[in-house]
């Protein structure tokens, strides 16, 4: 009995060598079958666009004309012309300046999120009222911040500013105004994400480690720098990059608000590209300007990534 | 010596008294903090209604009322008569429910690919599939948009849907979920006859629920809120989703309707708040885990 059954798991796996590659051929082909509706779709709108993007920079375009190459005079025209040049920069400027909200929302979000973590009675009300900005849509948080920011004495900041004895502001319309107005409101809008992002990394920290700095008598303040700070530090890595590369997509709200003036003030890299494109038609410089952007983003992206992998060693 | 002890018991209890009482007083400061910063943050919200309910010459009165002398629910029925919201509206319902449907399966299916399978290149696909997510759409706005003029489907549900489709990071998120599965109940089913499709249908999807709900969400959420996109590829007002609808009909009549507007505001946004009260905690605890997708 026991040399049948050798006998026959002989012959089985003497069987089993041929049809086990044909049953791997069976599940590459289906394991592709299962990939293919992404992969269409990925190579219609994802990388053909993005290879093709690169294609359109290298051409005069402008619509509904006909392209001519030109090699690669749409980056020396942005970067070298008289008139183009100092928008350009300034746009790139902008984009920068608005990433300056990301650090100020990161250490905001961070107080909020220390406040919130504490056993305070309706926590989840409160953590509801933080959050809601973040889910409303960036358009229509965008009309009402326009109404907020009303020049007129009726407006609510004005009224306010009027009520504390400080002259009425024209906010938005004035060109030294209007960018740390779109970061205040910017701010505001992204609280809640960061804020529920932290509080997960906080109630991750073992309460084991204040117990026992506190046994040693620690206060407050070093249980935060010593314990909550290095802990917490991939998790606000994490953050700040991540807002940094949206912040350089920020795009609705400069088209509710501002439309990138006043005198470019806020026309940042992004807006300025959508411009290019779909109010002058210029599809090969706005192209160009896309590919600029997405070098950006990907020198962000690689940093995220190099210094993430370092800073997570904690447990 | 039994005095003693009483005293020191009753020394105790005071110490005991005393630290809760500070402890009640500091949480009450506490309380009172995060209740003011709250109102601040929920101002805007606050400010939005209470303008929606105001009469035209109120709006511009000054100093600003904070309760509406008489409520001007007409306001509500003047925004939506002024432009066709319910065509945005039913516009937008339409788009981001196909997107949600269609980005769910394609993610499904590639996810159980890479979770469930051994195939050739799955490494390389898999890294194919994660580089997606690094290519942002502003890379892709121009050529996307030529694409579409080539096959005449700007102002078409198809531009506003079958772009979103695809999913890079939701594929990830439910990779990563589809693994956790135990192997051995794939095995078993395997046994019973239960071809791989069956497995993925009446399995792993039902055990599956949580996470498909929370990308279910985003996708919804992402593509209701989405801008720029409907913005470039719709011209024409019966086209147009409820967030353009929205700027259009801000930017296009005068500036004196204030009222009108923020009605219009809030009818926008409040279809995304009541799903965000009905599905909180999912919500958040997903956020928490996966992180936001923004389109």
């Amino acid at each position: 009995m026991n040399l049948s059954m050798l006998k026959a798991d002989k012959t089985v796996k003497q069987q089993v060598a041929p049809s086990a590659k044909k049953r791997k051929n069976k599940e590459t082909f289906e394991a592709y079958l299962y990939l293919l509706p992404s992969l269409i779709i990925f190579t219609v709108f994802t990388f053909f666009p993005a290879f093709f993007s690169m294609v359109v920079s290298t051409f005069r375009w402008n619509l509904p004309g006909k392209a001519m190459f030109i090699g690669l005079e749409n980056y020396i025209y942005l970067f070298t012309d008289a008139i183009e040049a100092p928008i350009f920069w300034q746009s790139l400027g902008n984009t920068f300046y608005f990433a300056v909200g990301v650090p100020i929302n990161l250490i905001i979000s961070l107080l909020l999120a220390l406040l919130l973590n504490r056993k305070i009675r309706g926590v989840g009300v409160f953590r509801t009222a933080f959050f809601l900005p973040t889910i409303t849509s960036t358009a229509a948080i965008s009309v009402v911040w326009l109404w907020l920011f009303h020049p007129a004495q009726y407006g609510l900041f004005n009224s306010i500013l009027i009520s504390l004895g400080i002259p009425i502001q024209s906010w938005l319309r004035d060109p030294l105004l209007a960018m740390p107005c779109l970061i205040a409101m910017g701010i505001w809008s992204g609280m809640g994400y960061n804020i529920i992002i932290f509080l997960a990394g906080l109630q991750s920290i073992p309460s084991t480690y204040y117990e026992a700095a506190k046994i040693d008598g620690a206060n407050t303040f070093s249980l935060f720098r010593f314990i909550t700070w290095p802990l917490l530090g991939p998790t606000m890595f994490y953050v700040l990059t991540v807002g940094i590369i949206n912040s350089l997509k920020a795009f609705t709200e400069i088209d509710v608000m501002t439309q990138g003036g006043p005198l470019n003030a806020t026309n940042t890299t992004a807006y300025y590209l959508y411009q290019n494109a779909f109010q002058f038609f210029q599809m090969g410089k706005a192209s160009a300007i896309a590919v600029l952007l997405f070098l950006l983003m990907l020198l962000l992206t690689w940093i995220q990534f190099r210094f993430v992998d370092r800073s997570v060693h904690y447990e | 010596m039994s005095s003693l002890t009483m005293a020191d018991a009753a020394l105790k209890r005071k110490r005991v008294a005393r630290k809760r009482l500070v402890n009640g007083a500091q949480n009450g400061v506490w309380f009172l903090v995060v209740c003011a910063l709250a109102f601040a943050v929920m101002l805007p919200f606050i400010w939005m209604i209470v303008t929606s309910l105001k009469s035209p010459t109120e709006v511009f009165a000054y100093p600003p009322t904070w309760i509406p002398k008489e409520f001007q629910w007409s306001n509500y029925v003047e925004m939506w008569n002024k432009a066709p919201f319910g065509r945005y509206f039913m516009n937008s319902a339409i788009v981001a429910i196909c997107v949600t449907i269609g980005q769910l399966t394609s993610c499904v299916l590639a996810a159980f690919a890479f979770a469930r399978m051994e195939f050739k290149g799955k490494n390389v696909m898999f890294m194919i599939f994660l580089s997606t997510t690094m290519i942002s759409s502003q890379v892709t706005l121009v050529p996307t948009y030529l694409v579409m003029r080539t096959l005449n489907w700007i102002d078409s549900y198809q531009a506003l849907i079958v772009p979103f489709l695809a999913n890079g990071f939701g594929v990830f998120m439910l990779r990563q979920s589809f693994r956790t599965i135990p192997k051995e109940l794939e095995e078993a089913a395997k046994l019973d006859g239960c071809s791989r499709f069956r497995f993925l249908w009446q399995i792993l999807i039902p055990l599956s629920k949580p996470i498909l709900a929370s990308q279910a969400l985003f996708a919804f959420m992402g593509n209701w809120n989405s801008y720029q996109w409907p913005l470039i590829i719709t011209n024409q007002d019966s086209m147009r989703t409820l967030q353009i609808g929205l700027r259009y009909f801000v930017s296009g009549e005068g500036s004196t309707q204030w009222g009108i507007y923020m009605a219009a505001a809030l009818v926008v946004t409040l279809p995304v708040i009541i799903i965000y009260f009905l599905v909180q905690k999912t919500f958040v605890e997903s956020m928490a885990s996966t992180g936001l997708k923004d389109i």
